[in-house]
């Protein structure tokens, strides 16, 4: 399979999405207009569009508290996502989940978290609903290098192995949890420990589209054709700080510059198709503008929607009347 | 008496109880910060800066960085404190506690009483707790009365800056498992400290307004809005006592039933959900033992039966506030009022 030139010109609009939006979610949170906690993903952009470009809406994922990227990338309402992240009445949530509990079901995104390792679980009951109602679906848990390390992420493993699930577990390595390095928390590697429950890893560049890519379009056909889960290890960079707010101080000297300006996922996706004339400057340039605007107006919508008011309260608790 | 803040008396509370028994240590997510990481070292002091500066002091020895994996390091802290150690553990927000709950409820609570009173589990959990942050569902519980449930666990709410020192540093030397529940919307709260170390029995409520009309008994972060609605109350003629219990588990019963009996009215201001929760709890308890000197049936106020909402148009409305208060306060005391 290749990328066609829509496939490019849709993957690199994506990825200028998410950093248009994580971008302007900054902007207004620092100017305090975003009540709550936002983790955001810019910087991480090649990962979650590299790996969604190859599921549909028989296939679900499961996303983390940086899920504004996931969400995209899988298909959820940019507008929408705005409006939850302002806690307005017309997000994809009613303004009742916010930033860290972003989904939408219909287009099988199964939820941001707000509780580090709650998605893999969840997934393999994704996956197991795909098996079971032979809907050819495939799930896909991201999992950060922080909830790799979490009880709940290792049995997953296990009894989607012993499953034979079509489930596919990606480990976005940023290098931190918080303010925690992942060379320190994470004993073994990943590879090991997806060695250890029989799974095949592969270690990916995480700014690179194309390596994610064909990695994750790997990993997804060998879930689809009944053989079993597998992992990507996808190492990348968050530019932000853990949470808006967050100082970053114990990250290196520079060493977010450096990533920007040596290996920013945008960039590297320029350079290599304008090396190899799958698209022209001008291609991506007008993406640019577009979405630009684009989230000018999610924003300037959002601010002005309306708050959910008390009616909206106490509904939603259970499906049938309580 | 100097004045500190609700974060700089927990955090003094852990120095001097480390100063002065070797065998406290602290554990948790951040709990100092920048592990294995090539920037600043101690660069959090837990997401709120609550134990900022104590790595430094003390020596990554006894201030131990997790990996986030509260079913382990949870059950690491009961199990060092079964076999020596006084761990004080910090379960980051309370709402984690469904990662690790194993541990606390099945292993470090039953010890004692499982091991025919031979365990002794001297273990402190640290946890973040309560609405009106913007934290979302995941974020915002308080569940203390999950905890207050379990027998053989001890709770403590501290509503200001001097219980928050006081009802630690007993926690640290008590030789049963507390968790201590922490506010917050509380960290920058100021209020008198102590700067020697203290120490707040369980189960000894404080009575910070006495008054003839009604009894308010609240908890945690709800004691300051109870007395702000008391003072309210006041200048319209209506005179209320306000009952802090200060630990759900043990209670003071005596302090509740002695008050609501004096008043004949009570109102319980609860910010968990009013399922089985402690408004519950103490309305059956006062039902139960004085039915005959109430004058008027016992008012909840309680957040509601739905999980904690994002939007802050729907979180403010959530969060029992000073005004529901004392509408409940009116309510006990009947028409005309
Ligand atoms: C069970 C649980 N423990 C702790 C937290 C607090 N917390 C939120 S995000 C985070 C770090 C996650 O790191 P990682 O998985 O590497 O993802 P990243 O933030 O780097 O994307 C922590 C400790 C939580 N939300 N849930």
């Amino acid at each position: 399979m290749q990328l066609s030139r829509n496939d490019l010109l849709a993957a690199y609009r994506k990825m200028r999405l998410i950093r248009e939006f994580e971008d302007a979610v900054h902007e207004e949170f620092s100017a305090g207009n975003i009540p709550g906690f936002v983790h955001l993903y810019a910087g991480e952009e090649a990962s979650g569009v590299g790996i969604c470009m190859h599921l549909d809406d028989r296939d679900a994922i499961a996303s983390t508290h940086r899920g504004h990227g996931h969400c995209i990338a899988k298909g959820c309402d940019e507008r929408g996502m705005m409006f939850e992240i302002f806690g307005k009445k017309d997000g994809l949530c009613g303004g009742k989940g916010g930033s860290m509990h972003i989904a939408d079901l219909s287009v099988g995104m199964m939820g941001a978290n707000g509780i580090v390792g709650g998605g893999p679980p969840l997934i393999c009951g994704a996956a197991l609903t795909a098996k079971t109602l032979k809907t050819g679906g495939v799930a896909v848990a991201f999992v950060g290098d922080g909830a790799s390390n979490q009880g709940t992420t290792f049995e997953s493993y296990n009894l989607a192995k012993v499953w034979n699930l079509p489930a596919v577990f990606v480990v976005e390595d940023n290098g931190y949890a918080e303010s925690t390095a992942s060379v320190w928390s994470v004993g073994g590697s990943q590879a090991a420990r997806a060695a250890g429950f029989g799974m095949p890893c592969t270690e990916v560049d995480g700014h690179d589209f194309f390596a994610v890519w064909e990695a994750a379009r790997e990993a997804i056909e060998r879930a689809r054709n009944g053989e079993g889960p597998s992992m990507l290890h996808v190492r990348l960079n968050r530019y932000y700080g853990h949470f808006e707010g967050d100082a970053i101080s114990y990250k290196g000297e520079g060493e977010i510059e450096r990533v920007k300006a040596e290996k920013d996922a945008l960039m590297l996706f320029r350079n290599r198709v304008i090396e190899t004339s799958l698209l022209d400057a001008g291609d991506m340039d007008a993406i640019d503008r577009e979405v630009k605007e684009r989230i000018v107006q999610c924003v300037t919508e959002a601010k002005a929607g309306a708050s959910p008011t008390e009616a909206d309260l106490l509904t939603d608790v259970y499906t049938s009347a309580y | 008496m100097p004045k500190k803040s609700y974060r700089q008396a927990i955090n003094e509370a852990i120095r001097q109880e480390m100063a002065r028994d070797e065998r406290v240590i602290i554990m948790g997510e951040d709990i100092s910060g920048g592990m294995g990481a090539p920037g600043e070292q101690d660069a959090w002091g837990g997401p709120m800066g609550v134990t900022k500066g104590i790595m430094p002091d003390f020596s990554r020895d006894r201030v131990l960085d997790t990996p986030i994996t509260e079913s382990a390091f949870i059950g690491c802290a009961a199990g060092a404190a079964a076999t020596g150690l006084r761990p004080v553990a910090e379960l980051m927000f309370v709402d984690f506690m469904g990662v690790c709950f194993d541990q606390i409820f099945n292993q470090a609570a039953k010890f004692k009483y499982m091991f025919g009173g031979k365990a002794v589990t001297p273990l402190t959990i640290r946890t973040m707790y309560g609405a009106g942050f913007r934290a979302a569902s995941q974020h915002s519980q308080c569940l203390y009365p999950l905890f207050t449930h379990i027998p053989g666990l001890k709770v403590a709410l501290p509503s200001n800056p001097y219980e928050a020192k006081g009802l630690l540093t007993q926690a640290i030397r008590d030789d049963d498992p507390v968790i201590v529940f922490e506010h917050k919307a509380m960290y920058d709260d100021e209020g008198e400290v102590p700067d020697e170390a203290y120490t707040i029995p369980f189960g000894e409520a404080n009575v910070t307004r006495e008054g003839d009309d009604v009894t308010i008994v609240a908890f945690g972060r709800m004691v300051n809005f109870a007395n702000e609605a008391a003072d309210n109350l006041e200048k319209a003629g209506i005179s209320c006592t306000v009952v802090d219990p200060r630990t759900t588990s043990p209670l003071d019963r005596d302090t509740i039933l002695e008050t609501t009996e004096e008043t004949g009215r009570l109102v319980v201001v609860d910010e968990a959900h009013p399922r089985c929760n402690m408004a519950s709890d103490i309305v059956g308890l006062v039902s139960q033992e004085m039915f005959g000197a109430l004058k008027a049936a016992p008012q909840m106020v309680t957040a509601p039966h739905c999980p904690v909402p994002f939007s802050p148009a729907l979180e403010d409305i959530y969060v029992p506030g000073v005004a529901r208060i004392e509408a409940a306060v009116r309510q006990a005391m009947g028409k005309g009022h």
